[in-house]
C-alpha cells in the first residue's frame, strides 16, 4: 500500500516528507508504545504506529529500515525528532485516530502484521 | 575485505536525547563498507540496544565496531554498577530501568536479549562495583 493511501485511510496530516508518498510502497504495520518490543518484534521495512514522540522513536526507527511513522492519538512529534526526519527526509505523519482504529484500518485494507515468534 | 576496519565511539552517560548517536554511526560505517542490508540491522539492533543500556545502566561508556575479516564486531563497555545475577539480566521481561526511561518506550527487559537473538556469538561479563562488558559477533558468511 502506497503511504499517500495510507495517509487518506488514516485521514493523517503530513508533516513531513509529502513528495515521497506515492514513493514509498509499504506492506507491514507494527503498532506499539514500547520501542523495546519494536525493537525485538518488528520486521524490517514495516510502516511504525505509535503515540510516543520523543526523539528515540525516530532512532529506533533508522535502526530498523522504518521508513515512516504514524503518530496517533493526534500526538506531535518533538523538533528534535522532527528535524532528524527532514534530515533523513522520512514522512512524517500524524492521526487523530486511535492506536487501535488505526491498526484496524490498515488491517482491513491489507496491510500485513509483523510475524512474532511463539514463545 | 583483507584487514579489520575498527572505530570506537564515547557514549556519554548523561545525554539521554544522544542515545542512537554511536549507533547511526555505526551504521552509516557498515553500509558504507558494503555489508548486506541483513546484516547491517541485525548490527545495528545490537549496537543501539547495547548504546543504550551504557547509558541507562553503565553511566556512559565506549563503544567500538571492528570489521572483517570474517565478521562485525561490537563491544561496549561500561565502568558502573555492574550486574548482579546476569542469567536474571538475560530473562526477558527483567528489567531495573527507571521510570525516565519506561517512558521513553524503553526498559522493558529485551534488550539483552535482543542483542543475543541478533548475535551469532554473544558474551557478557560483569563484575558489581566494576563495570560490564558486552561483546557481540556477527558473521558475514555463515559457514
Amino acid at each position: 500500500m502506497k503511504l499517500s493511501a495510507i495517509r487518506d485511510l488514516l485521514e493523517a496530516e503530513v508533516i513531513n516528507g509529502q513528495e515521497r508518498l506515492d514513493a514509498i510502497e509499504i506492506e507491514k504495520g507494527y503498532a506499539s508504545d514500547l520501542m523495546s518490543d519494536v525493537l525485538a518484534f518488528a520486521s524490517p521495512g514495516v510502516l511504525l504506529l505509535t503515540g510516543l514522540t520523543n526523539v528515540q522513536i525516530f532512532r529506533t526507527a533508522q535502526m530498523l529500515d522504518i521508513p515512516s511513522i504514524v503518530f496517533v492519538r493526534g500526538k506531535m512529534p518533538c523538533d528534535e525528532l522532527l528535524h532528524l526526519a527532514q534530515e533523513a527526509e522520512m514522512p512524517i505523519l500524524v492521526t487523530c485516530m486511535s492506536m487501535f482504529e488505526s491498526a484496524g484500518r490498515l488491517y482491513n485494507t491489507g496491510l500485513a502484521p509483523c510475524s512474532i515468534p511463539k514463545r | 575485505m583483507s584487514s579489520a576496519y575498527v572505530e570506537s565511539y564515547v557514549v556519554d552517560g548523561n545525554e539521554l536525547v544522544a542515545i542512537g548517536e554511536a549507533s547511526t554511526k555505526i551504521k552509516a560505517v557498515l553500509k558504507m563498507l558494503g555489508i548486506s542490508s541483513d546484516l547491517i540491522r541485525r548490527a545495528a539492533i545490537v549496537a543501539y540496544e547495547a548504546e543504550m543500556n551504557l547509558v541507562i545502566h553503565g553511566g556512559g561508556g565506549s563503544m567500538s565496531l571492528e570489521v572483517g575479516p570474517g565478521s562485525i564486531k561490537i563491544l561496549a563497555v561500561d565502568t558502573g554498577p555492574g550486574i548482579p545475577d546476569i542469567n536474571k539480566a538475560m530473562t526477558e521481561g527483567f528489567s531495573t530501568a527507571s521510570d525516565k526511561i519506561r517512558e521513553m518506550g524503553f526498559g522493558a527487559g529485551m534488550g539483552l536479549p535482543n542483542i543475543k537473538r541478533n548475535s551469532d556469538n554473544f558474551e557478557l561479563t560483569s563484575e558489581v562495583g566494576k563495570g560490564t562488558t558486552l561483546k557481540s559477533e556477527i558473521l558475514l558468511q555463515k559457514t
